[in-house]
């Protein structure tokens, strides 16, 4: 058996080399895999049962066959009333997560009120301005019996504090709510950009959730470090890999530093967030690779003792970006695949995206088939009959070490600029994926990458399909309702409340009590926003390029 | 010293929503078609966007919003560059932009609107045939 | 109608003063002819030049002077100058998103330039737009340009207070030392203090501009510390820029600069209208006959040149 296996590029002359096969991240692929390319992988030490370390193979024993990955689709759009309608409906079709999508206001820490949130409000997700609003979101869903999952960053430790009041209001224990804020500030300043606070003031923001959510709200995600944003920005799948461990190691270094917490009292319940794009196989390997890496890394670098602590657990979406306007029902078909990836890669949790999504906020019709699609994996491919099934495919065991070979040099190189918070200032991730973009942008100019109906097999005609519009009338009812709140509530209460999280603030305290406080007293979101402001001060855009 | 008239762009994200992948790319495609590009970052308000216009004397003016609020943001833009007395920039709009919007959009002046899927070529190639630099076209004053 | 555009300057109105930037930076015909009706009303602004290596934190640094300035209720005209690339001709001209918080003062004007492949640094363009804003009336005007080198020497040469910024253990001093810019710099600041290394690369600055000896220059340059980022140090800045202005009014060192100023002024336009005559007057078969006696070595090149100036003159 053993010798050398050639190429068939070699044995037919080369005649098909001339063309350059690579994903669409642009990484070059072989023709042929064979047991020379995964010769030096070791399976016990480097791939090891699923449930073992490295867990390449997942994070449990039993995968699927124990327990489904969660179906849990993003969505939130208008009031508050509005949103709560869908979830209900969406509970109702077998949705076993919940998942908020906030509108730019609330996500930017902007009352509805507030100049800037004019035209804004409603139109991406749902406006919260208060505990008021937040209560109508989830009127009649009882918080110990669904996984809450919102999908928000600077302004996380307040609404995270509203799920908290909330669950109070309706009698449950913080021990028995789940669920995950995004909370997320590196990737913001890295790719997504929606930032409020400088880098150190955000960072400290974010350790202070995970170590209070470790000892009060201990099935809390007080974090989910996305790589998610990093490649709808446009990175390759090499990049959202390194920078989202690159994330990842800096947050663990700050709890560490800051809160003096031993990394196995936090670390287990850190959980991530990837893309998955349309190159099937690479996807697959990303994440495979990205397990191996954080297990290593918290084992060998952070010296976690714990197993939990080097378990990578992760949520994944569908890719957006690779998503057309152009004939969109064949966006059902990329989302189809890009689950299966994710199912095969052995995510936790998923969102698989609405085929509308780039025409516009998704319909019902279009949120039922994604969520359709992942119950049809589920349920009839028989994919969950084994765990990681692709296991020992030369070629995935392959591109899953390249992958992690050339995230490790990305990482590296970012430890030699003094870390991922130095990597940012100095616009290094930035820059490197605005790189990729326009080099994905120009490949698929010149067609070298294809688009299917964009760029090759074209259509004059395309169907047009109904779409959701967001009531304008919202903006003046949601405006009235958060000027409703601040006229009824006890202004003494929240003006005390507030100064307390100014002097919390100021003293480097924890801010996490202080804002449930202020949530509880009725403070708008915007409020408590400016608070911070006013002691951190505001980032504003470096404009890397 | 020989002279050269170069078009000046100003490529800009109005509104709260921070994807800049667009603009960023399309900020290099000018560049590298010799153009000056004045990026001024994610956030901007009509106002910053359009006082950034006028003092830097540009030809056109790039806008990209995916949050929604296009409408609103990208009127804003034209009125005030029109009370400003400088309603000659020219003013184009990137986005998720739904078709009656992009009619009501073209109504309040702007140009030209470019969904997802369009080609930079598409977009190079219209701005060459339709901007030329202020002072070709003979100033507002 | 240039009276006209000339008191709209004046008054400060900025589409104006921006269109008449423009067409210099174009050479549109009538830009000139403006640009000397405007000239009797300059001279008033107090030009700060601010160089450096590339990412030093200068664009940050020009952003939190801009404030201080503003709070101690001064106007201000920015000039940021960025290269084209030499390859496409374009420029991404990155310095202003870091000041864009000042975009609606009216108090402030933000230009960014691109070099255009000019090649003595700061040409006719930099310094008119700098007379532009002078008109204008703004009490001070930053100018910022990079690199560390020859060009940013004449840099110095426009600007009444210069400013050189590195960053700790850059190894930028040496470089500066070369091109001679240790001896035109009358501020140095080691930006990005927070950084490790800082007060070394202050120290080791403040040994070589000792050593630096026979200059008889009564200004003694001195080193700041600042972290552009965190806003600290701005105001020492600031109160050393008017300690250098105030010097320089006390002394002849304002006369001076002002007398070096116009002279390099003079050079420029010589030297242009000199090469704007000889292009657009020389006739070109007299010019391609020289170089193809200059090939034969039938003539050497200063012969050939005194051959056209003296035809030009004489005409
Ligand atoms: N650590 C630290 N970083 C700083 C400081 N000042 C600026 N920076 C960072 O340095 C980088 C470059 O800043 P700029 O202000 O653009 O520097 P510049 O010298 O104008 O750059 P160019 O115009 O491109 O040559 C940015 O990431 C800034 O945030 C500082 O005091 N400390
Ligand atoms: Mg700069």
């Amino acid at each position: 058996m053993k010798g050398t296996y050639e190429q068939p590029g070699q044995a037919t002359g080369g005649k098909e080399e001339s063309k350059r096969f690579s994903t669409v991240s642009d990484l070059e692929i072989k023709s042929l895999y064979t047991p020379e390319d995964i010769k030096d992988s070791d399976y016990e030490a480097d791939i090891g049962h699923p449930g073992s370390y490295p867990f390449t193979r997942g994070c449990q024993p039993d995968m699927y066959r124990g327990r489904l990955w969660t179906f849990r689709m993003f969505s939130g759009f208008g009031s508050a009333e509005d949103t709560n309608k869908r979830y209900h409906k969406l509970l109702d079709e077998g949705e076993t997560g919940l998942s908020v999508a906030f509108d730019f206001p609330t996500l930017m820490g902007y009352d509805s009120d507030s100049p800037r949130a004019h035209a804004e409000i409603g139109k991406c997700g749902v406006a919260i301005d208060t505990l008021f609003d937040y209560g109508v979101l989830f009127n009649k869903i009882p918080l110990d019996k669904v996984t809450t999952s919102q999908t928000i960053n600077p302004p996380a430790s307040i609404t995270w504090a509203m799920h908290l009041a909330l669950a109070d209001k309706q009698g449950v224990p913080w021990d028995k709510i789940g669920g995950t804020i995004q909370n997320d500030m590196l990737k913001e300043f890295v790719a997504q950009k929606t930032f409020m606070l400088p880098l150190e003031p955000s960072i400290k923001i974010v350790s202070d959730t995970i170590e209070f959510g470790t000892q009060y709200v201990p099935r809390w995600n007080t974090v989910s470090i996305s790589g998610y944003h990093i490649r709808e920005a446009g990175s390759t799948a090499v990049q959202e890999l390194a920078f989202t461990l690159a994330d990842g190691i800096a947050y663990v270094q700050d709890v560490i530093e800051r809160k003096k917490m031993d990394v196995d009292a936090f670390a287990p319940r850190l959980s991530f967030f990837f893309d998955s794009h349309i190159d099937f196989f690479e996807e697959i390997a990303k994440v495979r690779a990205a397990r191996r890496i954080w297990a290593r890394v918290m084992k060998e670098r952070f010296k976690a003792r714990d197993p939990r602590s080097w378990w990578m657990r992760f949520h994944s979406q569908t890719a957006g970006c690779s998503l057309t306007a152009q004939q969109p029902l064949n966006n059902i078909v990329r989302v189809a695949v890009q689950a299966l990836a994710m199912t095969l890669g052995g995510t936790q949790s998923l969102h698989t995206d609405s085929f509308d999504e780039t025409l516009a906020l998704p319909s019902d019709q279009a949120v039922t088939v994604a969520l359709r699609t992942q119950q049809i994996i589920a349920d009839e491919t028989g994919i969950i009959n084994t765990i990681d099934p692709l296991a020992g495919s030369y070629f995935v065991e392959a591109l899953t070490n390249e992958m992690e070979e050339k995230a490790l040099e990305y990482i590296e190189k970012i430890d030699k600029m003094g870390g991922m918070l130095a990597a940012i200032e100095q616009g290094f991730p930035q820059m490197e994926i605005s790189e990729a973009a326009y080099n994905y942008q120009k490949q698929v100019d010149r067609g070298d990458k294809v688009l299917v109906g964009v760029n090759k097999y074209i259509s004059e005609e395309e169907t047009p399909i109904e779409t959701l519009k967001i009531d304008e009338k919202l903006e003046e009812k949601q405006i009235k309702c958060v000027q409703e709140v601040r006229r009824t509530r006890d202004n003494r209460t929240v003006a005390r409340t507030l100064n307390e999280l100014r002097q919390a603030c100021k003293d480097d305290k924890n801010v996490m009590p202080y804002v449930i406080e202020a949530v509880r007293a009725y403070a708008t979101e915007q409020e408590i926003c400016d608070v911070y402001r006013e002691v951190y001060g505001e980032y504003r855009d470096p404009g890397f390029y | 010293m020989e002279h050269q008239t170069k078009l000046r762009v100003l490529v800009a994200k109005p509104g709260l929503d921070g994807h800049d992948r667009g603009v960023k790319i399309i900020a290099r495609a000018f560049r590298d078609t010799g153009y000056e590009v004045i990026y001024t970052g994610v956030h901007q308000t009509p106002e910053q966007i359009v006082s950034a216009a006028i003092q830097e004397d540009v030809d056109l003016i790039g806008l990209s919003c995916l949050s929604g609020a296009h409408l609103f943001l990208f009127n804003e833009v034209v009125r005030q560059l029109i009370e400003q007395d400088a309603g000659d920039i020219i003013v184009i709009g990137g986005g998720i932009i739904p078709e009656e919007d992009i009619t009501r959009l073209k109504g309040a002046g702007i140009k030209e609107i470019f969904l997802p899927g369009t080609s930079l070529d598409e977009i190079l190639k219209w701005v060459e045939e339709n901007v030329k630099p202020l002072s070709q076209r003979g100033g507002s004053k | 109608m240039t009276v006209e555009l000339v008191n709209r300057i004046l008054e400060g109105d900025v589409r104006t003063a921006a269109r008449l930037m423009r067409g210099i930076e174009d050479g549109a015909a009538d830009a000139f002819g403006e640009m000397a009706d405007l000239y009797p009303h300059t001279g008033k602004a107090y030009i700060v030049g601010i160089t450096g290596a590339p990412g030093g934190g200068k664009s940050t640094l020009v952003d939190t002077l801009i404030t201080t300035f503003r709070q101690r209720d001064m106007t201000l005209g920015v000039v940021a100058i960025d290269p084209t690339s030499p390859f496409t001709g374009g420029a991404i001209l990155g310095d202003r998103v870091r000041m864009q918080k000042h975009s609606t003062d009216s108090g402030v004007f933000i230009r960014s330039v691109a070099t255009r492949g000019w090649l003595g640094g700061l040409a006719r363009a930099a310094v008119s737009i700098i007379h532009i804003m002078d008109a204008m009336g703004k009490d001070i005007i930053l100018v910022e340009t990079v690199g560390i080198g020859q060009q940013e020497v004449d840099v110095t040469r426009l600007a009444d207070t210069s400013i050189f910024v590195l960053t700790p253990g850059s190894g930028d001093a040496i470089q500066m030392m070369k091109a001679g810019i240790l001896e035109v710099a009358d501020i140095f600041v080691v930006n990005k203090a927070d950084l490790e290394g800082a007060s070394r690369s202050k120290m080791e600055l403040q040994a070589m501009l000792g050593m630096k000896s026979g200059a008889c220059e009564e200004w003694e340059p001195s080193v700041l510390l600042t972290e552009a980022v965190n806003n600290i140090g701005i105001e020492e800045l600031v109160d050393e820029i008017l300690k250098h202005q105030a010097f320089l009014v006390s002394g002849e060192g304002m006369e001076k600069r002002r007398k070096e100023r116009a002279r390099l002024e003079l050079t420029e336009a010589i030297e242009s209208s000199l090469k704007d005559y000889i292009d657009s007057n020389v006739d070109k078969a007299f010019l391609e006959k020289l170089v193809d006696d200059l090939v034969q070595r039938r003539t050497n090149p200063q012969a050939a040149a005194s051959q056209i100036i003296g035809k030009s003159i004489k005409r």
